[in-house]
């Protein structure tokens, strides 16, 4: 199942119910949440009884006033058919996810130590259950005991299996998912109904869609100029009886729809669904609305340096001897050494001694060699052969070791090594200073010695990532502050900061580190975003605005955070804060865009409503409309198409462009509001001589 | 229109701008309560009313409290005014003999002055006495003057500060406005004015023959301190029935100069204080723009439409602008600037006849107000009102660049864009509403002179200056009836208080936030980006809702003038 294909915006299979669902969406129960559709709706409604009224008793101009009607319920479906394209995009999505989720048989472990078969609709949370190779995990939850392959393509559309096991940072399991192999108990976390996947499901299908507080806002703002306009032309009557003239109830309601705020009225809930579409498309499961809106306020940025900003693993990037020992001899030690060291790590060096140094790989059972593996206590990993081993490790811990006279007395060296007090010190002061210039240009160093005489140091690079110090200068212009955090110590920790170009690091950081910086940045008004995996995430993911948690990492992490990464891929944040951006920026610009369309419609309107009392006024007919019926006919049917004119943008969303607010908003403001002001002399104008052309008025 | 005109216009604005810097920053200090020139005199007095009148100055309330004291405060003064009025005839400072003034004469009176309208049902000369002028209004005009201006520093502490509860002590605001600011511009216009040849004296009115032998009564009076402050503060309530048109209340171009100065000086010059309040005076030079923009705009139009006059005079062999209704020792382009700059302000003083502007001049004077007083408005007032179309300006652009709309490092959110809109609201629904009535109501249309959109015109203008506390009319109308008196009084109360409340709640909720640090993600409000966006929500948001009625009024009497056509 692939959900991160673009489907067509108006692909006949979202477009045929979304007809459907136009018409059932005119509920006036449901319209009452968007003012401004309402309103819409009820003097839609007062214009076709009087519609009918004048059919009955043979009013005159019944044709003008049937277009006018018709036109009303066209803004009206048009509206309703943009949330339903939007939402019927999300329950394309929603009905893939829930093939997955077809009914699955749990196996319940009971107190008594015995397995019940029962549905996996009836768990409750805290009941434990037993998984094998085959079955389909049947609630979210927790491993307890055990390790299995999953395959989690039903969630993240990677085909690739994935390792779930007790403890540790990946213990959270996803129902639905399938176990590949071994077996495992899991503990149930989320009752039938609950569940990640359902949560998805009502996200994506907006059932569970509350308006985001910015929505909320905008809303008011919506609503308040709705009333505006309702004073506005409620008033007009008496001016025009004043003038000695009197006025229609339709042409009225028609200056009144065109002048409310309909464009982005009927496109607003559309945007917002379209938003958290754009956010599953991209793995990313957003909890709230309220999470993908502060996503585009973030101000500082926490990125763990391993795998976000580095490739997880260090490279050998360089062998340095000690006075008095070649490369190539340095070389040949540690890749001995790392022969059977199965770390990235450990197989950088034996490509590095081959790619530079020409060293073959060799044998470990004709060295007759055997492998000394890596433990917390030595810090060191080697290879012990008949008459000499070799170790490679953490410099002190090394130097350590050959500072013990065991490690070189069992190889008969001693005497060799008596002559060589004075070599051994200048080694050792050698291997201090290359480790600490190591160290300095971010690296780590790995000293290597062989028969307890020191050889040099491998220089591990931690490799910053293809085109990540682009992606922060971007950051930087967005106004974002990026911070690495890394639990390397502040020499290393500045290097690589310097080399990736964050703004900032914090160094040897701890769990607690982290949440302290998260409040300090927040008490200095800022929003924070990170993203995490492990259960010490947790409080911090908490305490963060958007707290981005990975699907590989644990229950805690996930639930402490208020949105979930499908493909545990922290670079990923960065598209996060822009589709956060992009969301409000739509929003923005279409306001602005609806707002700005209202002065050509006065244009249109006013001289043609006033045209039997004040015939002077025709000078504001700038567009030059053929008749008044033709000119208000004209204002009504461009602001009904509008609306399925912009659906693709508001669907798709304005594009963000890092190119700092200012800009941004002078072009914004040239695009939206400048064209809001043009467009709409231009388009009335050219309905006006379609109209009159086929003669509808 | 002349160059002179054009270039007395451009003085005008370069002298208004150059003295608005110095006050501003002067007021600053004042309002944060840092020493200044002023404070080694000062400073005694003011401490002194603080002990007697048992306010700590260093208690500060918060929005709720700050408001409250503020209402009772408004309504004492409310009280007080109109127990004069229906009082003077018993009380002293009386040689003409005026009595007692009618009750809903004395409501409007008393409302109009209490809400920083002025608006003159009354005629000053032959309704008032001297007590009721110096005691009753001059003070009014003081303290409705310091209310706008300790409103305005609630909300501009709102936005400086960060975390906090309170939004200072309204009496001591009060007390800083009128004791630093009002007071000594006051005694300084008072003194220029009476050097000018203004008035100040107790005495009776003086009967004179003139040269046709006629018997004509000079009133006479305390009035250059009156002028003043009618000035300085945005009132604009005339000493006299013909306000500054009267020889008496402006006597020379120079006195009419400095009058039309002090017109705007403060509205300016708190832009600045506002500026420097924030810690950015940048931020308060953009809304200076935003507003000189509108201002400049509106001069140039109205100067144009006067200096091009009447064609259907011209028709007659009447060559040159219009000077119907105009003091010809102040000519066209004086008039014209006086005209716009006491509607932009919400002062409502006059040098000329409104009603005798050419329609598009008379256009102008009728949109500044629909504006509901922002550009430059009311002591005080002008700014917090301005304050929520940027609110407004904010919270539509500032989505465009992809966040939720800051300003000042505040988050504008739904509670913000709540009280904006129901501040912004309220002016479009009395003035429409009453305007609806008015203009079909056998009661509503025996006050109107004019025949046609001009008589349209007389009535708008009435609730649109009532409602936007400016206190202006269109002469010829009969505003003296219980109708008119009693929503034009509900209509100055409604629009002062409506908007205050709102400002304060905004307040209120702004203080209490956390100021987020500006940077490249935050679009910048102090660039000319913001001043056209500013000014294009001005218009939109706060224009367009008139715009029907203004067709229907000066715009089509405008089209038949030029047509030849009269009603």
């Amino acid at each position: 199942m692939s959900r991160n294909s673009t489907a067509s915006l108006f692909a006949p299979e979202i477009v045929g119910p979304a007809v459907t669902a136009s018409f059932k969406k005119l509920d006036p129960r449901a319209l009452i949440k968007n003012p401004v559709m309402f309103a819409v709706w009820v003097v839609a409604l007062l214009t076709t009884i009087i519609f009918v009224r004048d059919v009955a008793s043979g009013g005159a101009e019944l044709g003008f006033s049937f277009q006018i009607v018709l036109w009303l319920w066209f803004t009206l479906l048009f509206a309703n058919f943009a949330e339903a394209v939007a939402e019927g995009r999300g329950k394309a999505q929603a009905d893939s996810l829930r093939k997955v989720r077809s009914e699955t048989e749990a196996n319940l472990l009971t107190a008594d130590g015995s397995i019940e078969r029962l549905a996996g609709a009836s768990l409750k949370v805290g009941d434990v259950v037993v998984v094998e190779a085959g079955e389909i995990i049947p609630a979210d939850g927790e491993v307890i005991e055990g390790m299995a392959s999953v395959n989690e393509a039903a969630i993240t559309g990677e085909s690739a299996p994935v390792i779930r096991e007790s403890g540790g940072d990946r213990s959270a399991v996803t129902g639905g998912t399938q176990v590949l192999s071994d077996m495992i108990k899991v503990r149930v976390t989320a009752a039938a109904g609950s569940t990640f996947l359902d949560r998805m499901i009502s996200l994506v299908e907006g059932a569970q869609r509350q308006k985001t507080p910015n929505e909320i806002a905008l809303t008011i703002l919506l609503a308040g100029m709705t009333l505006i306009f309702i004073f506005a032309v409620a008033s007009i009557p008496s001016f025009v009886a004043y003038a000695g003239g009197q006025i229609g109830v339709i042409v009225l309601v028609a200056l009144f729809v065109t002048l409310i705020p309909t464009t982005i009225g009927a496109l607003l809930s559309a945007i917002g669904i379209a938003g958290m579409d754009r956010l599953v498309r991209f793995n990313v499961l957003a909890m709230s609305g309220r999470a993908v809106e502060a996503a585009g306020d973030v101000d500082t940025l926490l990125l763990d340096k391993t795998g976000t900003i580095t490739l997880g693993n260090r490279q050998a990037s360089e062998m340095i001897p000690v006075s008095g020992v070649t490369e190539q001899e340095l070389a040949d030690a540690a890749q001995i050494a790392s022969l059977a060291d199965e770390t990235p790590e450990g197989r950088s060096i034996v490509v590095l001694a081959k790619e530079r140094y020409g060293i073959r790989e060799r044998d470990m059972a004709s060295l007759k060699a055997t492998f000394v593996p890596f433990t917390a206590q030595t810090r060191m990993s080697g290879v012990d052969m008949d008459a000499s081993s070799v170790r490679k490790g953490a410099v002190d811990a090394v130097l350590r070791h050959v500072a013990e006279p065991a490690a070189s007395a069992a190889y008969g060296s001693r005497v060799a090594r008596a002559f060589s007090v004075g070599a051994d010190a200048k080694a050792e002061q050698d291997v201090r200073s290359i480790a600490e210039r190591v160290s300095k240009a971010g690296g780590t160093p790995l000293a290597v010695a062989r028969d307890g005489r020191l050889l040099g140091v491998v220089h591990l690079k931690d490799i910053v990532k293809g085109g990540i110090r682009e992606r922060f200068a971007e950051l930087r212009r967005m106004g974002i502050r990026t911070v690495m955090i890394t639990g390397d110590n502040p020499m290393t920790a500045a290097a690589i900061a310097a080399e990736a170009g964050v703004d900032d690091f914090l160094a040897e950081a701890t769990p607690e580190d982290k949440l302290k910086l998260i409040r300090d940045e927040q008490a200095k008004g800022k929003l924070v975003a990170m993203c995490g995996d492990g259960t010490n995430d947790a409080p911090a993911l908490a305490q963060a605005d958007v707290g981005v948690a990975m699907n590989t990492g644990t229950v805690a992490a996930r639930e402490a955070g208020n949105m979930v990464d499908l493909d545990s891929d922290p670079t990923k944040l960065i598209e996060i804060v822009e589709i956060g951006k992009q969301l409000l920026m739509t929003r923005g610009s279409l306001t602005t865009f609806s707002i700005a369309n209202d002065v050509a419609k006065y244009f249109a309107i006013i001289p043609a409503m006033f045209a039997a009392v004040y015939p002077q006024l025709g000078a504001l007919n700038v567009m030059g409309l053929s008749t008044p019926q033709s000119a208000i006919l004209s204002a009504i049917v461009f602001n009904a198409l509008i609306i399925v004119a912009l659906i693709p943008l508001a669907l798709k969303g304005v594009t963000y462009r890092a190119i700092g607010a200012g800009p941004l908003l002078r072009r914004n403001l040239a695009v939206y509001g400048l064209g809001g002001l043009i467009a709409p002399f231009i388009g009335i104008k050219l309905i006006d001589v379609v109209i009159t052309t086929i003669g509808l008025a | 229109m002349t160059l002179n005109g054009w270039l007395q216009i451009a003085i005008y604005f370069a002298v208004l701008t150059a003295l608005a810097a110095p006050l501003g920053r002067f007021m600053a200090r004042t309002f944060d309560g840092e020493r200044t020139f002023l404070t080694p005199v000062l400073g005694p007095i003011e401490r002194g009313f603080y002990r007697v009148a048992g306010v700590d100055e260093r208690t500060e309330q918060s929005w709720t409290g700050y408001a409250v004291a503020m209402l009772v405060f408004n309504a004492a003064g409310f009280f007080l005014l109109y127990a004069i009025l229906r009082l003077q005839d018993v009380l002293p400072l009386n040689p003409q003999g005026m009595s007692a003034l009618s009750p809903e004469l004395a409501f409007n009176t008393a409302v109009s002055f209490a809400t920083n309208t002025n608006w003159q049902n009354y005629g000053g000369e032959s309704t008032l006495s001297y007590f009721s002028q110096m005691v009753g209004l001059t003070t009014q005009n003081f303290v409705s003057a310091a209310t706008g201006v300790a409103l305005l520093l609630a909300i501009i502490r709102g936005f400086a500060r960060a975390s906090a509860k309170t939004v200072g002590n309204f009496w001591v605001d009060m007390t800083r406005t009128t004791l630093y600011v009002l007071l000594p511009l006051s005694i300084l216009l008072g003194l220029f004015l009476v050097w000018q040849g203004v008035p100040q004296n107790m005495a009776a009115y003086v009967d004179a023959t003139t040269l046709e032998g006629a018997k004509q009564t000079i009133s006479q009076g305390p009035a250059a301190s009156q002028i003043a402050i009618k000035q300085l503060g945005t009132n604009g309530g005339g000493f006299w029935n013909a306000n500054s048109a009267v020889p008496y209340e402006n006597p020379t171009p120079l006195s009419n100069f400095v009058e039309m100065l002090a017109i705007l000086l403060i509205p300016a010059a708190l832009c600045v204080t506002f500026g420097r309040m924030v810690k950015d005076e940048r931020q308060g030079w953009a809304i200076y723009a935003a507003m000189s923009v509108v201002f400049l705009a509106c001069v140039a139009v109205s100067y144009w439409a006067e200096g091009s006059g009447n064609p259907l005079l011209h028709a007659l062999g009447l060559s040159g602008g219009a000077m119907e209704g105009k003091e010809v020792r102040f000519g066209i382009a004086n008039s014209s600037l006086w005209s716009v700059a006491t509607t932009a302000a919400s002062n409502g003083s006059v040098n000329a006849m409104h009603d005798s502007l050419t329609p598009l001049a008379g256009l102008m004077p009728i949109l500044l107000m629909q504006l509901s007083e922002v550009i430059f408005g009311g002591v005080g007032s002008g700014l917090y009102g301005m304050l929520l179309y940027v609110i407004v300006a904010v919270f539509v652009a500032g989505l465009m660049v992809g966040r939720t709309p800051e300003y000042l490092g505040k988050k504008i959110e739904g509670r913000e864009v709540k009280f904006a809109l129901l501040g912004i609201l309220v002016l479009p629904l009395f003035i429409l509403g009453f305007m609806s009535i008015a203009t079909v109501a056998p009661f509503g249309l025996s006050s109107v002179q004019d025949a046609g959109p001009h008589g349209f015109s007389e009535i708008m203008y009435l609730y649109s200056s009532s409602v936007g506390n400016n206190g202006s009319a269109f002469a010829g109308f009969t505003g003296n009836t219980p109708w008119y008196n009693i929503t034009g009084g509900v209509s100055m109360l409604v629009g002062r208080y409506f908007m205050i409340i709102p400002v304060m709640a905004i307040a209120g909720a702004l203080v209490a936030k956390k100021t987020a640090p500006a940077s490249a993600g935050t679009f910048p409000t102090h660039g000319g980006l913001f001043v056209g966006l500013l000014v294009g929500v001005v218009i939109i948001v706060g224009g367009l809702t008139f715009f029907p009625a203004l067709a229907l009024g000066p715009i089509v009497e405008h089209l038949a003038m030029l047509a030849g056509q009269t009603f």
